[in-house]
């Protein structure tokens, strides 16, 4: 596989504010490369550097082989869709797509041949006349992809261009976007802090928390080994306990709540690292009312607090007994379940595999996390 | 090209440079006349002939100062006056006129929104010839009709004051009606909804709201006003107002005395300014 | 937002914004402008419809000259105050640094609110024979002997130029000031240089606030009366002036409304055309 864009040491710093913070990655030609994080993390900043629009205080960057260091955003065999998309509003949809094309001398039936391919490409056929006040949020989406994509980049930057949608239409474009990607074969560099677009969409994905990666992976592995406390979190839902390690004598590791449940690990740890962990359990790794369950499952008692009925998403908000921790289980809509009413007491449990720990992580990802 | 883009060094400095020269070509005459006020000379140039304050509070033989200079005081007096009255009838009509045009809809509101917006195209000294026409002819047909002799249609303090408002107001129509069409009519049907009655929807709500756009619009009325020239040349009476005084003076030639006034004239228009800027920043 | 009309039922808040509002534009506006049509076909010695006075301007040559003249240098001062105010506006709202931008904000709006009466007084305390100007270059040697460096064509464009070039910037700045930076980072990303970017981008999304300060500035440069008066040669009679000379000197009032509703033809017309030409709509250029 060729390289198409190609990042070492890289950093950026503002002042004293280090944004990217020394960075090295290589995304091969033709992935959908995305890089997921909370805002101000440092993405955008990086985007832009590839882009062109910020000098790195350090590192190199190089797209198919070419340090790309000095050279003027223009001149970059890459294109950015905006955030906003940028598109110009004087124009119509054909001299927005056409502009580019324009820029580098190219004329007459060329350009209209290549506009209309282009147009086609993206479903838009005969959208060309259109202005652009005229189209719908998904129509503004797929010209702004369209303008960059006709200039054959090498790489496509994407700026979360899918963040002004609502949420009906983002999630059909997360499917359109993908769609159009294996198509076209172009390398696409997204970035967003939804980790649903990102898991979706990629071929791969960097999490990206201040300034640094905390893991480049597959989506399928971000999901179900995360490396990282902030991963845990930041991918797919997930239960997450303050917990104690400790050892029995036959060498085995147990996770301490506050109230005093514990909990079988199947993981070793070495515990001089820290002396506070977290530990995450995804919803669905909870089995409600487990029947010939392992012996090693951890297995408790719970007072089902509130159903949260969200079609196949449905979940039971419930409390382990005699304690006031908060646990999400997944609560599969197959009727099995139908008879649990909140008040209820069930047992719940999960088999130790499923349970991941970390050193704690301070910082909250989000202001209202509990 | 924007300082999001990487942009070369001479770029920057060139256009820099630009703007400095740019700048010193608006600033030079106001400062250089804001320091003349104070040049211990009988003429308004240089050369420096020592600091004085005489051309503000000297009381003559020789150097009258503007505290004492009665044809200026007055002239500042009956701009003032202007000014206030200006601004308090444009404001009130100019608050009616935006109401009108944003919350009611009625039949050539079109042709009559485009008569509200004309006399910004209209020059000055064609308003001020057009009103005195009008109001001389007025005047004397009320007079043979009715008998009445009405002082105000013939040049005077309130022919100007008219004068001024009748396009002072659309101005201040313009800056009330943006402000109006920001203003979620929701508000008032939540303010009905909670009992309150007409009356107090709008004094409470929606005037409560206007506010700033009230008392930015007063202030520039009240700037306009006071500096008016073109259409007030043809509508004053005995009572010249300052900028037809000072006109006079700088045609003819004159003391400092002048740019006493234009100093304090300066100052006050900058505070006024300023003041209208911070609070229109911190009011959205 | 179309309200429905209750044909049995008064409005009063409608009646009582109506009335006022209408009073002001039909005795104030139209009334007015009614008669000095009506009086610039009438004369003193004749009674009934004449068209004396616009037979007076078209035949004599110092009049229509004038007027020729006012309009051509009222279109060169926009033309030049439009080339100045496009990079000081450009600069203000995308160039300057987030922390200078609002001290130059601040710096622009002072000057625009001093009376241009004062502003022009400066101008003449710097340029005239004993001026400012004149003692310094004397003073270092660059002139022999003070010259008179008002009172002439020159002077007198750049005082007009001076006087109306804040009216072009402020509306400029309020559109660029909304303008989204992405959309010429974008025009960039795709390849085009400065003067592409101008061209195609800057200009055409600045059109309206161009098209406003324009008009506004034609505007009061046309109906100027102080600057070229003051500023201006023997020679550098602006018509304004020819209309002030017959109603206030020589008291012809029938000749000055018949020049004044000329001018108003004019500047009327000129606006109209500039709408036409750039396609923009009068409506939305005012706002």
């Amino acid at each position: 596989m060729q390289i198409a864009l190609s990042v070492k040491g890289l950093t950026k710093q503002f002042g004293d504010f280090t944004a990217v913070n020394n960075l090295t990655f290589d995304v091969e030609d033709g992935k959908f490369f995305s890089i997921l994080g909370p805002s101000g993390c440092g993405k955008t900043t990086l985007l832009r550097m590839i882009a062109g629009f910020y000098k790195p205080t350090n590192g190199t960057l190089e797209i198919q082989g070419r340090d790309m260091l000095g050279i003027e955003p223009n001149k970059r065999p890459v294109n950015l869709v905006f955030q906003h998309l940028a598109l110009f509003p004087m124009m119509n949809v054909f001299e927005n797509i056409a502009f580019g094309l324009k820029r580098r001398g190219e004329k007459g039936e060329a350009v209209n041949k290549k506009v209309n391919n282009m147009l086609e490409r993206v479903g838009l056929p005969e959208s060309g006349p259109k202005k652009i006040n005229q189209l719908s949020g998904g129509q503004k989406q797929r010209v702004a992809i369209a303008r960059a994509l006709v200039l054959e980049p090498t790489v496509l930057l994407l700026d979360e261009p899918l963040g002004a949608l609502d949420a009906k239409l983002r999630e059909h474009m997360k499917v359109e976007l993908k769609k159009l990607q294996v198509k076209v074969g172009t390398t696409f560099v997204y970035i967003t802090h939804d980790q649903s677009e990102a898991m979706v969409m990629s071929d791969y994905v960097a999490v990206m928390n201040a300034g640094q990666f905390e893991q480049l992976d597959t989506p399928q592995n971000l999901y179900s080994n995360p490396a990282s406390s902030f991963v845990a979190q930041f991918v797919g839902n997930n239960n997450k306990f303050r917990v104690d390690l400790k050892k029995d004598e036959s060498g085995k590791f147990f996770a301490a709540t506050k109230s005093g449940d514990l909990y079988t690990l199947s993981d070793s740890f070495n515990l001089q690292n820290s002396d506070f962990f977290d530990m995450f359990v995804r919803p669905e790794a909870i089995i409600i009312n487990p029947s010939n369950p392992k012996p090693e499952f951890n297995i408790i008692n719970a007072d089902v607090k509130a159903i949260l009925f969200d079609g196949g998403n449905s979940r039971l908000l419930v409390t382990p007994e005699k304690t006031e921790d908060e646990i999400i289980v997944a609560l599969p809509q197959n009727r099995q379940f139908d008879h649990i009413k909140a008040k209820d007491s069930i047992k719940i449990g999960w088999d130790p595999e499923a349970a991941v720990c970390f050193n704690r992580m301070e910082k909250r990802i989000y202001d209202d996390e509990i | 090209m924007i300082r999001t883009l990487p942009n070369s060094k001479t770029y920057l400095a060139g256009y820099k440079f630009f703007i400095f020269i740019f700048f010193l070509f608006l600033f030079a005459p106001l400062v250089i006349t804001m320091i003349l006020a104070f040049n211990d000379s009988m003429f308004p140039s240089l050369p420096w002939k020592g600091f004085t304050l005489d051309w503000f509070f000297g009381d003559g033989p020789d150097k009258v100062g503007l505290f004492h200079d009665k044809i200026n005081l007055r002239g500042i007096a009956t701009s003032f006056k202007t000014a206030v009255a200006v601004s308090f009838f444009s404001t009130i009509i100019g608050t009616m006129a935006a109401f009108l045009f944003e919350q009611e809809d009625f039949k050539f509101k079109g042709a009559l929104y485009f008569l509200m917006i004309a006399p910004l195209v209209i020059p000055g000294v064609i308003l001020g010839i057009s009103i005195l026409l009008f109001s001389n002819a007025l005047g004397i047909f009320l007079e043979d009709t009715l008998g009445i002799y009405f002082k105000f249609l013939t040049p005077s303090f309130w022919l100007v004051v008219i004068g001024q408002f009748s396009f002072i107001t659309t101005i201040v129509t313009m800056i009330i009606s943006a402000r109006l069409r920001k203003f979620d009519r929701t508000l008032e049907e939540a303010a009905f909804n909670l009992g309150a009655n007409k009356f107090e929807v709008v004094w409470f709500i929606t005037l409560k709201f206007l506010r700033p756009s009230l008392v930015g619009g007063a202030a520039i009325a009240f700037l306009m006003s006071f500096e008016n020239f073109n259409t007030t040349l043809f509508l004053i009476g005995s009572q010249s107002t300052l900028p037809i005084n000072l006109y006079q003076q700088v045609r003819d030639g004159s003391t400092p005395v002048i740019n006493a006034i234009s100093f304090i004239l300066i100052l006050t228009t900058s505070i006024i300014a300023v003041a209208n800027l911070y609070r229109g920043k911190k009011e959205i | 937002m179309m309200m429905k009309y209750k044909p049995n039922k008064i409005r009063w808040s409608f009646v009582i914004f109506f009335i006022p509002v209408a009073l002001w534009l039909f005795l104030l506006i139209v009334l007015p402008h009614l008669e000095l049509l009506r009086i610039s076909f009438t004369s003193s010695g004749t009674n009934g419809f004449t068209l004396t006075n616009y037979k007076a301007f078209f035949t004599e040559p110092i009049y229509w000259l004038t007027f020729v003249r006012t309009a051509l240098y009222s279109m060169f001062v926009t033309a030049i105050v439009l080339v100045i105010s496009l990079p000081v506006a450009f600069y203000i709202t995308k160039v300057a640094s987030i922390k200078t931008q609002g001290l130059l904000m601040v710096l622009i709006l002072v000057p625009f609110w001093v009376s241009e009466l004062i502003r022009v007084y400066g101008w003449m305390i710097l340029l005239r024979e004993s001026g400012v100007l004149n003692q310094f270059l004397v003073k270092i040697g660059v002139f022999k002997q003070p010259i008179e460096l008002l009172y002439n064509d020159i002077t007198m464009i750049m005082g007009l130029v001076y006087t109306s070039m804040l009216f072009m910037i402020v509306p400029i700045i309020g559109v660029l000031g909304s303008m989204d930076d992405a959309l010429i980072e974008a025009a960039h990303d795709l390849g085009a240089k400065k003067i592409a970017i101008w061209k195609e981008i800057i200009i055409p999304y600045t059109m309206p606030g161009i098209m406003s300060g324009s008009i506004i500035v034609f505007m009061l440069v046309l109906g100027s009366y102080l600057t070229p008066k003051l500023m201006g040669g023997k020679n550098s009679l602006w018509f304004t002036e020819q209309i002030y000379n017959q109603i206030i000197i020589y008291f012809n009032w029938e000749q000055g409304s018949a020049f004044g509703f000329l001018l108003l033809l004019l500047s009327s017309l000129i606006i109209w055309i500039a709408l036409k030409v750039t396609k923009q709509e009068f409506r939305k250029v005012i706002k």
